[in-house]
């Protein structure tokens, strides 16, 4: 039985059969419409979220399965004291796979080790995120057909994204990737990335704080959203603001196939005037991580079709 | 000074200089109702200076504390007068139940009962890290 905590659970050559799957499921969606009859996902949300838990229902859903659970802690027995493995325990009686956000992290792999059904991390804190890489990956997947040779822009907050580190960790295994941090001094990505994934197998990468001087260089722009909490003091984040922002005039000097994502939310760190740029991929994005969703419920489940 | 050989026992040796008091205290020598000596700075040829501890018993040991802690040791397993088994030490792949996480945001902060675990990630620098949250051990 398998789980997903961590993106590097899943060889490369698993990836690929994922990405092989989803772009059939969307070259096909009828012939997968009934795959998961029958079957139920538990979707165990202890903090709110919308767009994951949604994904995961309407991946659910279009495999022709159905989904139970809950969408905070609030509504379910945590509230009550009970432990995360007494609740998987239970929730194991009724559901096939279970997909769990949780606000500690860890969280998931206790449950994946009570459950005794397939579990997916949805989220847990800080720490990891491994379907929004899926979505990711088969967004870079389909705009480039290949993960390699490609200069991979990260900008805003790359200490505290947990998308940003699974996504280094990610493309860091394929042959030569560069990559260019984007960030103020204050959210520059955790030297942990650098020293324990990039340095060791000496995958080039430069720390810049200019948007402008990274961007004629970059395949792939990965935005983030710079948030006025991480700051120390109100004076550096009014300074900084605005030069984490992507606008039209910003990508003038972008190539023609750069590929532009974000995790989303958005909050401004995109103006809307780029959204009709067709370099813009972040809704796509979203559509990608309901697709990699249904690929990887087939795969937990082994339900070939 | 002489310190008697042991009969059945254990001998830890090659222990870094200075570690021997924290190896007695976690093995919970104290608690043991033989002969325990531990000695300090002795001279050695290879180390320079090293502490050993007898044990006037043989007793089950945990390893991967033992490697954790100083993988350099050497464990000689004595059996009438004789060394029986010996055992070099070295940094086990797993630590359970011995390093606690620190971090606020990992899930062994809230679960009580869950085992602390660390895995070994960089044997080069001996990193470990919390198999949960994957914060660096202390």
């Amino acid at each position: 039985m398998r789980n997903l905590m961590n993106i590097t659970d899943l060889s490369m050559e698993e990836i690929q059969s994922l990405i092989t799957t989803a772009e059939d499921i969307i070259a096909n969606p009828v012939k997968y419409r009934d795959a998961c009859k029958y079957k139920k996902l538990a979707t165990l949300f202890f903090e709110p979220s919308t767009r994951t838990r949604l994904s995961f229902e309407a991946a659910m859903y279009e495999l022709g399965g159905s989904v139970i659970g809950f969408s905070e802690a609030s509504s379910s027995s945590a509230a009550k004291g009970e432990s995360v493995a007494d609740t998987v325990r239970t929730v194991g009686c009724y559901a096939d796979v279970i997909a769990m956000r949780h606000p500690k992290e860890g969280a998931p792999l206790v449950a994946s080790r009570k459950a005794g059904v397939p579990v997916i991390n949805a989220g847990d804190g800080g720490h990891n995120h491994p379907t929004q890489t899926l979505a990711d990956l088969l967004t870079i997947w389909r705009k480039k057909k290949t993960f390699e040779n490609l200069t991979i822009g990260l900008c805003g907050d790359l200490k505290f994204g947990r998308t940003v580190h699974s996504l280094v960790v990610a493309m860091a295994r394929y042959a030569g990737v560069k990559f260019i941090f984007i960030s103020p001094e204050e959210l520059r990505i955790p030297r942990y990335i650098l020293t324990d994934t990039l340095d060791p197998a000496g995958i080039p990468y430069e720390e810049v704080s200019s948007m402008e001087e990274a961007m004629p260089k970059l395949d792939v722009l990965y935005m983030t959203r710079v948030q006025r909490e991480r700051f120390f003091n109100e004076a550096d984040y009014i300074r900084l603001k605005d030069t984490y922002i992507l606008t039209p005039d910003k990508l003038s000097n972008a190539r023609e196939d750069l590929v532009i994502m974000h995790p989303l939310p958005r909050v401004n760190e995109i103006s809307v005037a780029v959204d009709d740029d067709p370099r813009a991929c972040y809704f796509e994005q979203v559509k990608n991580g309901k697709y990699m969703r249904m690929a990887l419920i087939l795969k937990l489940l082994e339900v070939n079709v | 000074m002489i310190i008697g050989q042991i009969k059945d026992g254990i001998v830890l040796d090659h222990i870094t200089a200075g570690k021997g008091m924290e190896i007695y205290n976690i093995l919970g020598l104290s608690k043991l109702n033989c002969t325990v000596a531990m000695i300090e700075k002795a001279e050695s040829p290879k180390m320079g200076k090293k502490d050993i501890i007898k044990i006037g018993q043989v007793m089950d040991i945990n390893f991967d504390v033992l490697g954790y802690i100083d993988p350099g040791i050497t464990v000689n397993i004595i059996r009438d007068g004789k060394v029986a088994e010996r055992r070099q030490m070295s940094l086990p792949d797993r630590v359970v139940g011995v390093l606690k996480c620190k971090n606020p945001r990992c899930i062994t902060s809230t679960e009580q009962e869950l085992v602390h675990e660390f895995r070994l990630t960089d044997r080069a620098h001996k990193v470990y890290r919390c198999i949960y949250c994957e914060q660096r051990a202390k």
